[in-house]
């Protein structure tokens, strides 16, 4: 292994949970919601089950957490059988990431996070140290929202406390049901890029429900594809089930444009990022629109003091001000590096420039996407992908 | 301190992509307002008035004994007192009661509860006070468990719909966060049909306020006693006295279970 995998590569902190033979059946019904489902979910890796609705994802997620006791089978969390414990300890160390957040509306952002580790009896220091360094790991200034109450929030924001949530005790295995069903697309995309860099920070291992064959194949690692009674109909990295489906069921499922899906696998991180001008808030605006005048932008990105961009106007937005100024973080759409070209394409539609701002860890700034980056990257498959067809092709010719 | 905070902090009201509402914790509509605001102001303009008008008045020795000020003092009194501690027994059971038929067993005997307290509440008033006092004699606790009887109904169904109308996901998610059932409870659901118990409270109050006037037919007190003296001595202003006394002491009292309603209220909702 290099030096640089080596840096790359974080300690996982999740474990390892597997599915031996799980039955669930409910009485008065004739088929099973889940039939004999045995699974493997190797430690820090994030496992999407997808399925058309009532194909019993739901239903083996929540046996996980035993909000549904299975009918027979054996589910092991690092080796343990969850059903040697008590279910409201064993609940307690399995994160648990409601669609549309599900917050408590009575009880402040604050309350909501410590939620778990309040039941785990940690000390009020320990708990509003951790509740901070969760918001702000999700993207919310602790100082900004930590009292506000989830009527006070968008529904992303609200998603984003229920992430935090979910992690707040970091337990090692986190379920997430739909996690991002209830929120627009733009916020949606955000939120995911966000949940990967997260997880790149983290490698939780990650149960994650969702009926969107796009989203699986953006945030699994592995996806499993259940059909009705929860039989596998693939369970495979996104690469291998759209290369290979295993059966007509899974080709319908994920979409005949499966040529197309491709741009959902490259992930920005694999394109070259260009380097504009930028500049950090309350920097004088002289020296910053000089370096943009001679470099030959027209515009700036600028920079809080921890490295996240804050905005990104046009020159003549800077020189109006004596100081560079920033604005509230939120307003400006970024592209986590692990987002999809389709994102990048997206964002830029929506953007005023034609271009997207990348972000690492924790918002980090990295480069500029822009739009000739892209097409050129899909020319280049494009024409990989044909002169692959026709060595294959002339590969069988000259076997026959 | 994080740097990004934009020197006018309305600004932040701007979320992602949508608008995040900005407000304070607590919903404070104009309607609230008004009804916080208006039934006091009328309460003393009324009242007013009729001190103006016991004053002035021309009275014979009747009605003059009758509206002595320490008689209707003493009777306004008793009847607050009948309102309230019938009002706190009704609480101390209808809120338990409910609570209990919406866990697990219990909950296929709430509609048998519910129909015997609609029955209960069916009945006329009087029959239940007259019933009671046949029974247990009459004076100060046979009418406050009458009274009781009379308003349990509002609170323990309003608890129940309260309780069963929380949002299925919210308790799941609590159980799902590993809360026990009885922390589920305590910590999700009860603070989350406080508004609804207590518009039930508020509704039992002014209903035990109004039916209270009757408690003076089995010897227990109460401004209902200004009105009956009234009607047997073909007194109108007696009657007129006892009806205004008895309706302003009804909405004041409204007045008090829609502040205990705000006061009550957890922030956030």
């Amino acid at each position: 292994m290099t030096q640089t995998d080596q840096a790359s590569e974080r300690a996982i902190s999740g474990a390892e949970l597997r599915l031996e033979n799980v039955v669930k059946r409910y009485p008065g019904q004739k088929t099973a919601a889940v039939e004999s489902l045995s699974l493997t979910i190797p430690a820090g890796e994030i496992v999407a089950f997808v399925g058309p609705s009532g194909c019993g994802k739901t239903t083996t997620l929540k046996m996980i957490n035993r909000l549904i006791e299975p009918t027979s089978g054996t589910i092991l969390i690092d080796g343990k059988d969850i059903s040697q414990e008590s279910a409201t300890s064993l609940r307690r160390k399995i994160g648990y990431v409601i669609q549309g957040g599900s917050l408590f509306p009575h009880m402040s952002v604050a309350a909501n996070v410590a939620v778990v580790p309040k039941m785990l009896g940690w000390d009020a220091k320990k708990i509003s140290a951790r509740t901070d360094e969760l918001l702000d790991l999700v993207g919310l200034d602790p100082d900004r929202y930590r009292d506000r109450y989830p009527r006070e929030l968008s529904g992303g924001q609200q998603q984003r406390v229920g992430v935090a949530r979910g992690l707040a005790a970091d337990p090692p295995v986190i379920l997430m049901d739909e996690p991002f069903g209830a929120v627009d697309p733009i916020t949606r995309q955000r939120l995911q890029d966000e949940l990967i860099s997260i997880q790149r920070e983290l490698r939780k291992t990650i149960v994650c429900v969702t009926h969107d064959i796009d989203e699986a194949i953006k945030l699994g690692d592995r996806i499993l594809i259940l059909q009705e009674g929860a039989t596998i109909a693939q369970y495979d990295t996104p690469d291998a089930i759209l290369a290979a489906p295993a059966n007509d069921f899974v080709h319908d499922f994920v979409g005949a444009g499966s040529s197309l899906k491709q741009l959902s696998l490259a992930r920005v991180r694999s394109l070259d990022l260009v380097h504009p001008t930028t500049a950090t808030v309350g920097e004088d605006t002289g020296p910053a629109v000089r370096r943009a005048e001679e470099a030959g932008d027209d515009a700036i990105v600028v920079l809080d003091d921890r490295g996240r961009p804050v905005a990104w106007p046009w020159l003549r937005q800077v020189r109006s001000n004596d100081r560079v100024k920033g604005s509230p973080r939120e307003n400006l759409v970024t592209l986590d590096q692990a987002a999809t070209l389709n994102d990048a394409l997206d964002t830029m539609l929506t953007a005023a420039h034609s271009k997207v701002i990348v972000t690492g860890d924790r918002d980090k700034y990295l480069g500029v996407l822009d739009f000739e980056t892209v097409t050129e990257h899909m020319r280049r498959t494009e024409r990989e992908a044909a002169e692959h067809q026709l060595e294959q092709q002339e590969g069988a010719q000259a076997d026959g | 301190m994080a740097d990004t905070l934009p020197a006018q902090p309305a600004a932040d009201a701007l979320g992602e992509d949508e608008l995040a509402p900005k407000s304070s914790a607590r919903v404070i509509t104009r309607e609230m307002v008004l009804m916080l605001t208006v039934p006091p102001v009328l309460v003393a303009a009324v009242f007013g008035a009729f001190v103006w008008w016991r004053q002035t008045a021309d009275l014979d020795s009747v009605e003059a004994q009758q509206l002595r000020w320490s008689e209707l003092r003493s009777l306004g009194w008793e009847h607050v007192q009948l309102t309230v501690v019938a009002a706190l027994i009704v609480v101390a059971i209808a809120v338990p009661l409910g609570i209990m038929l919406t866990r697990g067993r219990f909950r296929a005997a709430s509609p048998v509860v519910i129909g015997i307290a609609n029955a209960g509440q069916a009945a006329p008033s009087v029959g239940l006070i007259v019933l009671l006092f046949l029974w247990l004699d009459g004076g100060f606790w046979t009418a406050i468990w009458a009274l009781s009887l009379y308003g349990i109904l509002p609170v323990l169904r309003n608890t129940i719909v309260g309780i069963q109308g929380i949002d299925p996901t919210l308790v799941e998610a609590g159980r799902g966060l590993g809360m026990t059932s009885a922390m589920t409870l305590v910590k999700v659901e009860l603070p989350l049909a406080v508004p609804v118990i207590m518009s039930g409270v508020r509704t039992a109050l002014v209903l035990i306020a109004g039916t209270a006037s009757l408690a003076c037919f089995i010897d227990a007190g109460g401004l209902g006693e200004i009105l009956q003296t009234g009607i047997t001595l073909f007194r109108f202003s007696l009657m007129v006295t006892g009806a205004v006394l008895i309706a302003l002491i009804a909405l004041l009292i409204e007045w008090l279970g829609r502040v205990l309603e705000l006061a009550t209220r957890p922030k956030g909702i």
